[in-house]
């Protein structure tokens, strides 16, 4: 008899200490307080361009640190220590980039507002071609003055170039893109090798090039026009659209 | 202006002394203003072949350490960064030589038709502005010139004009009226000095009586006077610029005349059109424009105000900046069909195509309008863009800028020069302006035209070789200016939206 409510009750008192211990474990999360800057912490800068889309559209991210040996973002992983990314949030979001080196850690962030979508939020397979295109096929950043494809353009055209050999049906047209220094004349001739650059990446990778049609936009289309590193870098790209 | 070590100012000072002192750089005659001043040298381990002629070095290493202790005395009472930041400052060959003083008499208004004051405002000021404009004229000042107003030879009194303050060595003048809807002027132009028998020219105009014939009637007077007095060069005043204005939300193919009047639009096409370039008799446009299948070459036609064809200058989809010979039967462009964008020629119907550069990011040809036989152009072969000539077929490759970022040749009808647009000191995070340059192909001397004045880009000789159009953009706003080929008498041309790339008619 006694070992019939003795048990109940190591149950029970088990039971409590378990719930008691859930409660609590979100507190030590939050309460973690960011690490002190030592004299020679590294630096971080994220950036969101636009600060405030519609649901589907995308956000290019793109940060810079110093003096960091690792550098991630929440919800995308590791990254290089500085870069440009592509990003399709469905829901407002901040972007929290942490770059730890060795002499301690800095974060960045920045947010991005998503205007609700009128309708629910629509799987995937009922995309339209052109949403799934966009969502697929990724465009890519090039260095200053120069049509040389960049190592990280280099992943993201591998994930294009797949998307593209599994839709045959897809044709394709590469913008080439350049910032706002310079002369318009010749940067129609930059914008040119570095459209043909994405495209000869392109058909390296299976992708028939009877598919693919590339147009110079030099400094003539620009994506935003500040004169700083940022939006330079931006305008720096090769842009896919589906052709029609 | 502030410069990381005085130890280079020795060198570029050097530099320019020796260009002038050693190797005087004569400007044909007429071609430049006798100011033209610091020449300077490219300098390169690769030297273009050219020699001097032999017994010159020694001449020239002498010429060289006479200049040594004037180079330690400027040292000394200049500091040096700012003899660096100011080396466009004005010192040269020729500066003895004094242009004519000529003096414009305001037109003696003839007859009391009420559209006289008005057309006669306007037929004064263009006048003087076109024999300003000429840059070969030292002109007497409105307000230092008699108040006559000689309405012929007779009523001409010479003493008044040659005398102090106006000390005029030629003087136009003439008369004015308007009848019956017609505009009749008759100008002369008196030798001052020479009293016995004054008359060097004599002129007479007779055309409707309008504000446009007013222009025109002062812009043939003045050619024609420039023409006499300026060693027989012909003069520009009736000359168009073509260009760039995106002053309707797109860019379109606009005309105006040389001093920026007169501006209307040519093309409505919607799109993005770049790169006009007139034929040499004035009846056909070239550029370029992105299509729906990219960039091709279009041809305008003045005569019939509409587009013809031009099919040579479409396939491939990227087809930029078409350039014409002097003789108006080729066109040399940038393609991009071969692959990456090469110089290609054709014949102006579309036959004969060839391909002549192959390295990639080739673009703005153009070509020797003496010979017909060598093209200048751009490329990005070597990093950053740099101004290459060649022969007509390809041949013959030389390099002509040696750093920093070269862009936009436009030859000199004389053949000698190039100008283009130059940042020598191009590259990330240097500072440094993108200034019009002259170049003298045969030494590799060249003269800074442009200093300090926002970026400066599409440079563009007058059929006279006298004068340069360009595009200034200063704080964002992209305007056309013209200037004297040494980079005086800068004018803004264009005041309205943005506008670029200015082209120069041939006549």
């Amino acid at each position: 008899m006694k070992r019939r409510i003795v048990v109940p009750a190591i149950v029970l008192v088990a039971l409590i200490a378990v719930a008691g211990c859930k409660k609590k474990q979100p507190v030590p999360t939050q309460a973690t307080a960011p690490p002190a800057t030592a004299p020679a912490a590294p630096t971080a800068q994220l950036t969101a361009t636009p600060g405030v889309i519609s649901a589907g559209d995308q956000v290019q991210l793109s940060w810079h640190t110093t003096d960091a040996n690792a550098v991630s973002i929440d919800g995308i992983g590791d990254v290089p220590t500085e870069g440009v990314k592509t990003v399709t949030p469905t829901q407002s979001t901040t972007y929290h980039l942490v770059a730890r080196g060795d002499g301690g850690s800095a974060e960045a962030s920045a947010s991005v507002t998503v205007n609700a979508p009128i309708a629910a939020v629509v799987p995937s397979t009922s995309m339209t071609a052109e949403e799934e295109f966009k969502a697929n096929v990724q465009d890519i950043f090039f260095d200053y003055d120069t049509a040389d494809i960049r190592s990280d353009a280099q992943a993201t055209l591998s994930k294009d170039a797949n998307y593209l050999v599994s839709h045959p049906d897809v044709k394709i047209v590469i913008g080439g893109y350049c910032d706002e220094r310079g002369s318009d004349e010749y940067n129609l001739a930059l914008g040119q090798n570095r459209a043909n650059a994405a495209k000869n990446a392109l058909v390296n990778d299976g992708v028939g090039a009877d598919r693919v049609r590339v147009i110079s936009y030099g400094k003539e289309k620009p994506f935003c026009t500040e004169s700083n590193e940022q939006c330079w870098q931006l305008n720096r790209r090769a842009g896919f659209s589906m052709d029609q | 202006m502030n410069l990381p070590s005085g130890a280079k100012a020795p060198m570029i000072l050097s530099c320019a002394m020796y260009g002038l002192k050693a190797v005087p750089f004569k400007v044909p005659s007429g071609y430049l203003s006798p100011r033209a001043t610091s020449w300077k040298r490219v300098s390169r381990a690769r030297r273009p072949r050219f020699r001097y002629p032999s017994g010159r070095t020694a001449d020239r290493m002498k010429a060289k350490l006479r200049c040594l202790p004037v180079i330690l005395l400027c040292l000394v009472f200049f500091q040096a960064p700012r003899i660096l930041a100011q080396d466009w400052v004005h010192t040269g060959t020729n500066l003895g030589n004094s242009a004519i003083r000529l003096a414009v008499a305001d037109f003696k208004p003839v007859g009391a038709d009420p559209q006289t004051p008005a057309l006669k405002a306007v037929f004064d000021a263009t006048l003087y502005n076109d024999l300003n404009n000429a840059g070969i004229f030292d002109m007497v000042s409105k307000s230092l010139a008699p108040q006559a107003m000689p309405g012929s030879p007779q009523e001409m009194v010479l003493s008044q004009w040659s005398a102090m303050p106006a000390s005029a060595a030629m003087v136009a003048f003439g008369a004015f009226s308007v009848t019956n809807g017609r505009l009749v002027v008759y100008g002369w132009l008196d030798d001052a000095n020479n009293a016995a028998s004054p008359q060097v020219l004599a002129q007479q105009y007779n055309e409707n009586a309008t504000e446009e014939m007013a222009r025109t009637i002062a812009h043939r007077f003045a050619d024609a006077i420039i023409y006499r007095l300026g060693g027989g060069i012909n003069g520009i005043a009736e000359t168009k610029i073509y260009f760039v204005s995106s002053r309707t939300g797109s860019k379109e193919i606009w005309e105006m005349d040389y001093d920026g009047e007169n501006q209307h639009q040519l093309t409505h096409l919607g799109t993005i059109s770049m790169s006009p370039h007139v034929s040499p008799d004035n009846s056909r446009v070239a550029f370029d424009s992105l299509e729906r299948e990219g960039w091709a070459i279009r041809m305008y036609s003045l005569d019939l105000s509409r587009l013809v064809s031009f099919p040579a200058g479409a396939p491939g989809g990227s087809n930029y900046s078409p350039a014409w010979t002097s003789d108006g039967t080729r066109v040399a462009f940038s393609s991009a069909r071969g692959g990456h964008p090469d110089i290609w020629t054709c014949d102006v119907g579309g036959s004969n195509l060839h391909r002549i550069t192959s390295f990639g990011t080739d673009t703005s040809p153009v070509w020797n309008p003496r010979t017909n036989a060598q093209i200048a152009f751009v490329s990005g072969r070597t990093g950053e863009p740099q101004i290459y000539t060649m022969d007509q077929d390809g041949s013959n490759v030389q390099r002509m800028t040696d750093s920093g970022y070269a862009v936009s040749p436009s030859w000199s009808p004389s053949g000698g020069l190039l100008t283009f647009s130059w940042n020598r000191k191009y590259g990330p995070g240097d500072p440094g302006g993108q200034d019009i340059y002259v170049f003298q192909i045969a030494s590799m001397q060249w003269l800074q035209a442009t200093h300090e004045s926002g970026s400066n880009d599409f440079p563009s000789w007058s059929p006279d070789g006298r004068h340069i159009a360009f595009e200034r953009t200063i704080g964002g706003r992209t305007q056309i200016w013209s200037m004297l080929a040494d980079g005086t008498h800068q004018q803004q041309l264009t005041h309205t939206g943005n506008n670029y790339m200015p082209d120069w008619s041939w006549k």
